[in-house]
């Protein structure tokens, strides 16, 4: 049998452009369908979690999982970005006399942005890739065919759950992080630092309101939807394999890192609008 | 071999395919399969690796759609169904698959447990005497129960996932390559399984399998398919339909050449592809 070489076409340019038309069509038709993908998978998702509740012996596991066993690392990571953010802010503060001002600098940061990023972020990193690994192992391993085959869907039995207990354990996990956190920023201004303590809070008081603290909360609702859509979604179509099982938890993590980015930016400009609507003459900022 | 086919193939159908094709991107997998299974047949599928067996299973059962045809099950064009009635055909399926697929996370009585639990009402006491039953049926000791699908042997998990697939009472059960990777005597005891399973409750089977000993024994009827990427141009993808006794008188060189395992005309095929690559002419 003869080998065949891709014929030499005796137009070069138009061959170039209609192979630069063939790729673009290609790539605008895999979006098309990872979108279509997305879409059914999420509506799936939504659909199953409000037609049948989900069994217990599947919800525990995964709320033991995400409610109680990441509390700890996102406790550390809350009190070490607390105390970085007083290393970090002091001293451009001190140049101004303003030391007592770094408790409004550091829990406005940790309740509108760091506590709730962070603790998203830990999210993707401990629970969102072991996920995608998870059910990555499993469709490889026909675990998901056989679910189907039994006559139970996967999408009800497996992502489910695991949707349910981001999205109800991240509020928690945000409140611990901004808690460790402004422990954190406390320790090391008020007992390293030496700054007022009596001052320190009186600020934080003063600039950091319920709204601050809601807005933290509200966004991580929608980072935990995130992370578990995203990581559940890449197990499933999780290429064959232990490179397609390792590139899945990779994946989940990045994308989802991004989209909590993505979904910070927007959210932060959408609750924005809504603080000056309902308080028109301004924040408690100024 | 016409009259003796229309004894396997008459009959009412309990599964049909019929004019299937599947795809997956650029690659064909299934050509217009028409194929039909009369009640209470046990059928073997045999065909080299990669020739689409295992995806003509899983079509079959509805784990994949096909692109074009359908697939009926007992009047139930399975893709016209909804998830719900879908689900409610697919109880009545029993899968073994290749790699038995038992879940990792649970134990063994759990896996074994499971479908009862999805579809069923029953005292925990009632699934833990059928778990122990179908378990015993296979030949495991009650003693595998708390174990992990980890700790067993690969027959073990095999025979595990038998009593899963058959727990619920399969009107038709289909085994994946379930010889595939045992020693000769457990692929013998997994022989041995199915013809039981099938003397002991009313069932359909349809075995995929590569190993022709399996297929000798345990087939009413044999159906061979052919790699679409080998077909010639207007050959059907099932090139051989009929009973076992059938296999010895027939002519055709490539299913001699698949029930005798003879490899010539392939590595003769490569040789002509590869250079490098060397045939013995002894």
């Amino acid at each position: 049998m003869e080998t065949s070489l891709p014929s030499q076409s005796t137009n070069p340019p138009r061959a170039a452009f209609s192979d630069w038309v063939a790729d673009w069509g290609r790539v605008a038709i895999t979006a098309t369908e990872t979108l279509g993908d997305w879409v059914v998978f999420i509506s799936r998702t939504l659909s199953w979690l409000l037609v049948r509740r989900p069994l217990k012996g599947t919800l525990v596991p995964n709320f033991y999982q995400v409610g109680v066993l990441s509390l700890p690392v996102v406790a550390l990571t809350g009190m070490f970005i607390g105390m970085v953010l007083a290393v970090q802010s002091h001293f451009q503060f001190s140049q101004l006399g303003l030391e007592t001002r770094l408790g409004a600098v550091i829990n406005m940061s940790l309740v509108r942005e760091l506590g709730p990023v962070l603790a998203a972020t830990m999210l993707a990193g401990r629970v969102g890739s072991s996920m995608a690994a998870e059910l990555g192992t499993m469709r490889v391993t026909e675990q998901i065919d056989a679910l189907e085959s039994m006559g139970a869907n996967p999408i009800q039995y497996l992502v489910v759950p695991r949707f349910l207990a981001c999205l109800l354990f991240i509020p928690t996990l945000t409140v611990m992080a901004d808690l460790m956190g402004v422990i954190g920023g406390y320790v090391y201004s008020v007992l390293i630092l030496g700054i007022d303590a009596h001052h320190y809070w009186y600020n934080s008081q003063q600039f950091v309101g319920t709204f601050d603290f809601f807005t933290g909360v509200f966004k991580s609702v929608f980072f935990g939807g995130a992370i578990a859509l995203v990581s559940c979604y890449r197990g499933f179509h999780c290429a064959p394999g232990a490179e397609g099982v390792g590139r899945a938890a990779t994946a989940s993590f990045v994308y989802s890192f991004v989209l909590i980015l993505v979904l910070d930016l927007g959210l932060g400009i959408m609750l924005d609008s809504v603080y000056y609507v309902l308080w028109p003459e301004g924040s408690n900022l100024f | 071999m016409m009259e003796a086919n229309d004894n396997l193939t008459s009959g009412p159908k309990i599964i049909e395919a019929r004019k299937v094709s599947v795809r997956f991107g650029q690659q064909q997998v299934l050509r217009n399969i028409d194929l039909g299974v009369p009640q209470g047949q046990t059928m073997v599928v045999i065909g080299e690796s990669g020739c689409g067996k295992s995806v003509l299973l899983k079509t079959l059962i509805g784990l994949i759609r096909p692109q074009q045809g359908q697939v009926v099950f007992d009047g139930h064009d399975l893709a016209k169904l909804n998830e719900k009635d879908l689900t409610r055909q697919r109880i009545r399926f029993g899968l073994l698959f290749q790699s038995a697929a038992l879940f990792d996370s649970m134990t063994v009585g759990q896996n074994v447990a499971f479908p009862l639990r999805q579809h069923t009402t029953q005292t925990d006491s009632d699934v833990q005497h059928l778990v122990l039953a179908r378990l015993a049926e296979v030949g495991l000791p009650d003693s595998v129960v708390a174990k992990r699908p980890s700790e067993l042997s690969g027959g073990m998990r095999k025979r595990v996932g038998l009593a899963r697939a058959l727990i619920l009472n399969p009107e038709l059960m289909l085994y994946d390559e379930p010889t595939t990777g045992l020693d000769p005597i457990m692929s013998d005891v997994i022989n041995e399984l199915i013809m039981r399973s099938r003397r002991r409750y009313p069932v359909t089977s349809i075995v995929v399998t590569h190993d022709m000993r399996t297929a000798r024994k345990v087939g009413d009827r044999i159906v061979m398919v052919y790699p679409v990427s080998r077909l010639k141009p207007g050959m059907p993808q099932i090139i051989f339909d009929g009973p076992p006794s059938e296999l010895d008188r027939i002519d055709d060189r490539q299913v001699l050449q698949f029930v005798r395992g003879e490899a010539r005309d392939r590595l003769m095929e490569m040789r002509e592809s590869y250079s490098d690559f060397e045939v013995d002419t002894d």
